[in-house]
């Protein structure tokens, strides 16, 4: 099991990695952690004829406060997500999402901007970016963009990035409007990818009591990060009481349909999507995450 | 195929290693083919087993997961190099008395994650040692000892912290 | 009166007893391991294979002309070219009557039987090269349908894999005793149908081998993976037409085996072959995906049974029949019918039963080859046992304690033979279970089990007995016509500063045999255990045996190894007496001293040996001291000395969700003689750890048209740290009187009766919704679906 042959390069900005990715007249490929491509590359499952290695790239790397958002850069490790002081004060889903991303040994060098341009629709982070209503920023050729978690997760590992841009950072809101946050998920093996994850986040008032804002996007329930709205919607504007959880519990097949994988059939994974959406759901109500 | 030889110059186990090598080619082959490193093992070469775990600039790595060529100007140390330099023989007399291994493949991996495990002081839990283990397979022993052998040095490290220097 | 509170021979000595860390096992600490992949020698090609990606295919052309022009490449070779050189290989064994399996050829001749199965072999310079080379040989297959269901193997319209032998059953076997349609009248029956799913030994290093023929002298030196080097001696003899004494074997450092590298392997043979016609050394290890799609898998077994009891709880009778698909043929040379045969033959022998019909049907379907795996047909029969006797005990309103309890086999009825023909010397059924009784807590957790129950939290509790076969005697293979060795050989020798060395035929993958080895020679000599060091593994050096298998180390090995030690020791009093003038039987070794009658030591055994090799010329003329001595060892008496133990699990099932947590596992075992409790303790719980895998994690899923939809590390999964829980060992002992040692096996009784135990816990959570589950792996959906959570 031994990579196929190819040309390997580095670069040290992101302009160059964009050039050499276009002068490039085979398959080019963006190496950052190579916690992902490493395994296809193994497995010959891909076989770029370049690999350009971004993992040194000037100034993807660390999280920062600038100004109403939390910015993490592209090439900031797992490890990294979990530990910040920022990233717990400012976006607590991403510290809670990130204890249940794989392993140690793949936390460190796994990178968070490798995890959103890959987005396996079982990964924690994106359906975390996708919940934090985030911002991801991408650079071209024709210089750098931002574009809405909403529109950039496009289907099964499809996002918005064009073949040669690179994803650089994410923005979120940094703004303390959620009140409540929990990440949860279910899997047979600690580590393992889940059997479905959900990501939420809330905002109750009246004493805390009623839910008036939510967004939960569950992860290894479709082919892509997938939002719940018509489980929120079932939720918004009640005391998440024990009719409503279950109105959203129903609810969730408009919202889900997953299909037949591994060893689930698709009613037995629409069922655990209904019991953790369950779980989360009371675990905000009780501010218990 | 243009898959031109490529210099790198690691420093493994505190010494400056050059070497021309592919660039397909992986840390975990790097070090066992081109420097006889044997020690770091593949179990899986995906990640899974835990088995081919080096530190890289003092982190846990999968050697199958990366590139000869991207460790270049990074510092590797392996099993042997632990080992040798003292750093991790209490772990090592732990897991020797306590028997904390059978067939030694996946010895390297857990105790490179043991070392990690304890980097930053403190007793963790049976169930924090067992989740920092959750990327390393061993099909021989159950894991209990090996949480066992853990357990016993980071509580003796502790003691020592307390107690003062020796 | 009862053996098992005799005092074994273990407690009046000094080694043997001890829990000593294995001293030889400290260069895995350092990195110096020393594993088949880690060895390069001078002139060395990296092999690889093209496989066969359908389950049933017929092979109409091979093309590898690009290929052959790849960089790196040597040769390539395919069925024709290994065909000349290697005779075929047949799985039968004659004391199975009946039994028919296909010829075996290194490589894929007309017709590819499973998807992976070897169809070329590349040799190259870099293991790299010869992938690259791979990826263009074209092959034209025309696919053939598949049998991937046993069952449907079964049907008459089924496509043949083997078409020589006109149907798809390799084996079949009935076993009738006593008066079975008696037992079930009027009784009260329990019965079950249950599904043991396939899985695989996932041992942490993959299968490797490095064949170097000098085709100057006609040597065969090989490196490899294995438990039984001995037995691949002579399969490669035998199969290469080459001198037996010119092939050497030798095992290094081994990652792990299980029973699964003791099975002759196409690509095994396809290495050999490729370096006696290339003349040049060549290796190959398989990578991940190579060993989930050819190591041998296990289980694999569709069994009905019933259970027939009074209603007082006495149990009458057991009917069972059991259906195991084994892959296309059966393995060599072992086959791939000991573990179905194991299974209707070990149901119901802890207990007093002897109405008994069993039916076994052993069936090839294109999957891959299926054969002995830690613990042989013991975790089904013990499932299937366990799970009615649990069943049972609930239908007449039992506790599950009680009601066995009520059925052991006692001190009283030893020695037994069971209703399906094992002889059991003696066991400790009773005690054991007692024993378990209280280190459980058993009252306390039933308490707690049910308060929780009131909260919504699901605890169950199971036990499961087991019996298992260790010791084998040649009524295993050899009787068979298989070359399968069931003794032991061990040369002792002194050194030159009076230090042993022990070359010995048992084998050492990890479970600590050159450790109890090295304790039992040091006793049995009377010498300090830091001076005696164990060889093991390699065939030019130490005695020819059996090696590892079927739980036999200790009990065999360690047999032989006690009464060479006793031998040497003899002979060590004798060139003492003769130099010191005084009668060999005044004298004895104590911590290598030569002492007399009493105890004043009167020379060192270093002294002894400097005098005996290097001034011979002080020695009693014609008294050479012969410092050397060599035993072999084979069973006798009993065909297997069985052990016995139970295993205690409790569970906790998130109803909602299907996934079990595994709280505790406790095992009472009984291997007789403990050698060494701390090593005993580890196997212990690292064959519960595999037996629990299968209950819960472990399954090779196939698809409908034979595709292994999980063979990878990712997919398939083995339980890991976070997973399992602590395991409480704890020992009785009754040593058998076949051997002075008394030592029986431990290796596979941890693997025996775990997935058993945790098959009735999670029944006894589920059993307050009126649901039960009688298929492994308990996966989440199949819970969920027992609950009926999910339709």
């Amino acid at each position: 099991m031994k990579c196929r042959g190819f040309r390997y390069c580095r670069v040290l900005t992101v302009e160059e990695a964009v050039e050499s990715f276009v002068s490039c007249e085979g398959e080019a490929r963006f190496l950052a952690g190579g916690q992902s491509l490493l395994p296809a590359l193994n497995l010959r499952l891909s076989a770029p004829d370049l690999l350009i290695d971004i993992s040194r790239v000037e100034g993807l790397r660390g999280i920062t406060l600038e100004g109403s958002d939390l910015r993490i850069g592209a090439l900031t490790r797992h490890v990294e997500v979990l530990h910040s002081p920022l990233v717990a004060e400012y976006a607590p889903l991403l510290a809670r999402a990130a204890r249940f991303v794989a392993h140690p040994a793949i936390r460190n060098l796994g990178t968070f901007g490798g995890s959103l341009a890959l987005a396996d629709p079982a990964s924690e982070f994106p359906a975390c970016v996708l919940a934090l209503n985030a911002q991801i920023e991408i650079a071209g050729l024709s210089g750098r963009r931002r574009v809405a978690a909403d529109d950039y997760f496009l289907g099964l590992y499809e996002t918005a990035l064009e073949p040669g841009e690179i994803l650089t950072a994410v923005y979120i809101p940094a703004g303390r409007t959620w009140q409540r946050v929990c990440f949860d998920e279910l899997s047979r093996r600690r580590g393992d990818y889940a059997l479905a994850g959900l990501a939420a986040q809330a905002t109750f008032r009246d004493g805390g009591e009623v839910l008036t804002a939510l967004r939960l996007v569950f992860c290894a329930l479709g082919s892509k990060p997938m939002r719940a709205q018509a489980a929120e919607a079932a939720l918004l504007n009640t005391k998440v009481d024990a009719v409503a959880i279950e109105a959203a519990q129903h609810a969730l097949s408009q919202d889900l349909s997953p299909d037949e994988a591994e060893d689930l059939s698709s009613a037995a994974r629409l069922h655990l999507a209904r019991v953790l959406l369950g779980r989360v759901a009371h675990a905000l109500r009780e501010g218990a995450c | 195929m243009l898959t031109t030889a490529l210099l790198v110059t690691v420093m493994v186990n505190g010494e400056s290693v050059q070497r021309f090598v592919e660039p397909r080619l992986s840390l975990a082959d790097f070090l066992r083919r081109d420097l006889g490193l044997t020690g770091t093992h593949l179990g899986c070469e995906m990640g899974a087993c835990g088995a081919c775990l080096v530190s890289l600039n003092g982190s846990a790595v999968h050697s199958c997961l990366m590139l000869a060529v991207q460790a270049d100007g990074l510092s590797v140390d392996t099993i042997e190099g632990l080992a040798e330099s003292g750093f991790i023989s209490d772990l090592q007399t732990a897991f020797h008395e306590r028997n904390a291994m059978q067939c030694g493949f996946c010895t390297s991996g857990m105790l490179i994650a043991a070392r990690e495990c304890l980097a930053h002081g403190g007793v963790p839990s049976r169930e924090e040692i067992r989740d920092a283990l959750s990327g390393n397979y061993c099909r021989c022993t159950g894991y209990q000892s090996i949480v066992d052998a853990i357990e016993t040095v980071a509580i003796a490290r502790a003691e020592k912290e307390v107690g003062g220097p020796v | 009166m009862s053996n098992a509170s005799d005092i074994p021979f273990a407690k009046t000595t000094k080694y043997i007893g001890a829990a000593l860390p294995r001293a030889t096992a400290k260069r895995f600490l350092f990195g110096r391991g020393r594993y088949t992949d880690d060895i390069e020698v001078p002139r060395m090609l990296s092999a690889a294979f093209l496989r066969c990606p359908y389950a049933h295919a017929r092979i109409l052309a091979i093309d590898t002309t690009n290929a052959r022009k790849f960089p790196g490449v040597h040769s390539i070779l395919t069925g024709v070219d290994l065909a000349r050189i290697c005779r075929p290989w047949v799985g039968t064994l004659t004391h199975f009557a009946g039994m028919k399996s296909a010829p075996q050829l290194p490589l894929a001749m007309e017709k590819a039987v499973w998807s992976g199965h070897p169809i070329a072999i590349v040799i190259a310079e870099t293991r790299a090269q010869a992938e690259d080379a791979l990826e263009a040989i074209q092959v034209e297959f025309v696919e053939l349908p598949a049998v991937v269901d046993a069952l449907d193997g079964l049907n008459e319209h089924s496509a043949l894999i083997n078409e020589a032998a006109g149907d798809n059953l390799i084996y079949a076997t009935q076993i009738e005793a006593g008066t079975i349609a008696q037992a079930f009248e009027d009784a009260e029956i329990v019965e079950a149908d249950f599904i043991f799913g396939r899985h695989t030994a996932v041992t942490m290093e993959p299968r490797s081998i490095l064949a170097n023929f000098d085709p100057s002298t006609g040597r065969l030196d090989v490196h490899q993976s294995t438990q039984t080097p001995y037995q691949f001696q002579d399969v490669y003899a035998r199969h290469f037409n080459l001198s037996e004494a010119n092939v050497r074997v030798v095992a290094p450092d081994v990652g792990g085996s299980f029973g699964m590298k003791l099975h002759v392997y196409h690509e095994d043979m396809a290495v050999v072959g490729a370096s006696i016609i290339s003349g040049r050394p060549v290796k190959f290890t398989a990578d991940r995906m190579e060993s989930f799609a050819s190591d041998i898998h296990a289980r694999d077994h569709r069994v009905r049974a019933r259970l027939a009891v009074s209603s007082e709880g006495i149990l009458r009778g057991f009917d069972v029949d059991d259906v195991t698909g084994v892959g296309p043929f059966s393995t060599y040379p072992r086959t791939s019918v000991v573990e179905g045969n194991q299974v209707v033959r070990l149901i119901g022998a802890a207990y007093r039963v002897t109405d008994y019909r069993a039916a076994l049907r052993v069936v090839a379907q294109n999957k891959n080859q299926m054969s002995q795996y830690r613990a042989v047909g013991h975790p089904v029969a013990f499932a299937v046992t366990e799970y009615l006797v649990d069943l049972a005990a609930r239908k007449v309103g039992l506790d599950p304690f009680e009601i066995r309890r009520r059925n052991y086999l006692t001190q009283d009825m030893y020695p037994h033979t069971t209703a399906t023909g094992y002889q059991i010397e003696r066991l400790s059924l009773e005690i054991c279970l007692e024993k378990l009784h209280e280190v459980m807590d058993y009252a306390a957790i039933v308490a707690e089990q049910e308060r929780l129950r009131r909260t919504g939290v699901y605890r169950g509790i199971g036990i499961a007995t087991y019996v298992e076969i260790t010791n084998p005697s040649p009524a295993f293979y050899g009787v068979g016509g298989g070359h399968v060795s069931a003794q032991d050989g061990c040369i002792l020798k002194v050194t030159q500063s009076g230090e042993i060395q022990c070359m010995i035929s048992v084998t050492e993958q990890g479970q600590g045999t050159e450790a109890i080895i090295a304790q039992i020679v040091a006793e049995a000599v009377g010498t300090d255990i830091a001076t005696v060091r164990v060889f093991t593994g390699d065939t030019d050096m130490t005695p020819a045996g059996g090696a590892a298998w079927a739980c036999r180390g200790a009990g065999v090995g360690g047999e032989t190894a006690l009464q060479a030690g006793k031998k040497l020791k003899k002979r060590i009093v004798e060139v003492a007496g003769a130099i010191l003038h005084c009668p060999a039987h005044h004298l004895t070794l104590v911590d290598g001293r030569i002492v007399d009658a009493q105890q004043h030591t009167r020379m060192t055994l270093r002294e002894l040996a400097h005098l005996s090799y290097f001034r011979s010329d002080l020695l009693p003329a014609g008294r050479p001291a012969e410092l050397t001595v060599a035993h072999h060892h084979g069973p006798s008496g009993f065909p297997f000395a069985f052990t016995n133990g139970i295993h205690g699990s409790l569970v906790e099932v998130d109803v909602e969700t299907g996934i079990v947590k595994i709280l505790k596992h406790w095992v009472v075992e009984d291997c007789g003689t403990v050698i060494n409790p701390l090593l005993v303790e580890e196997q212990i719980r690292g064959g519960v750890v595999q037996g629990l895998g299968a209950a819960l994690f472990e399954e090779c899923r196939y698809s409908a048209s034979g595709q292994l939809l999980n063979g990878s590390m990712a997919d398939y999964l083995v339980p890991m740290a976070c997973e399992m829980p602590d395991i409480e060992v704890y020992h009785v002992e009754t040593p058998t009187r076949d051997t002075e040692l008394g030592a029986k096996g431990c290796g596979e009784a941890g693997t025996a009766a775990s997935s058993a135990a945790a098959l009735n816990a999670v029944n006894n959570a589920l059993s307050v919704f009126g649901a039960s589950i009688t298929q492994i792996p308990m996966t989440p959906e199949r819970i969920l679906r027992a609950i009926g959570a999910v339709g």
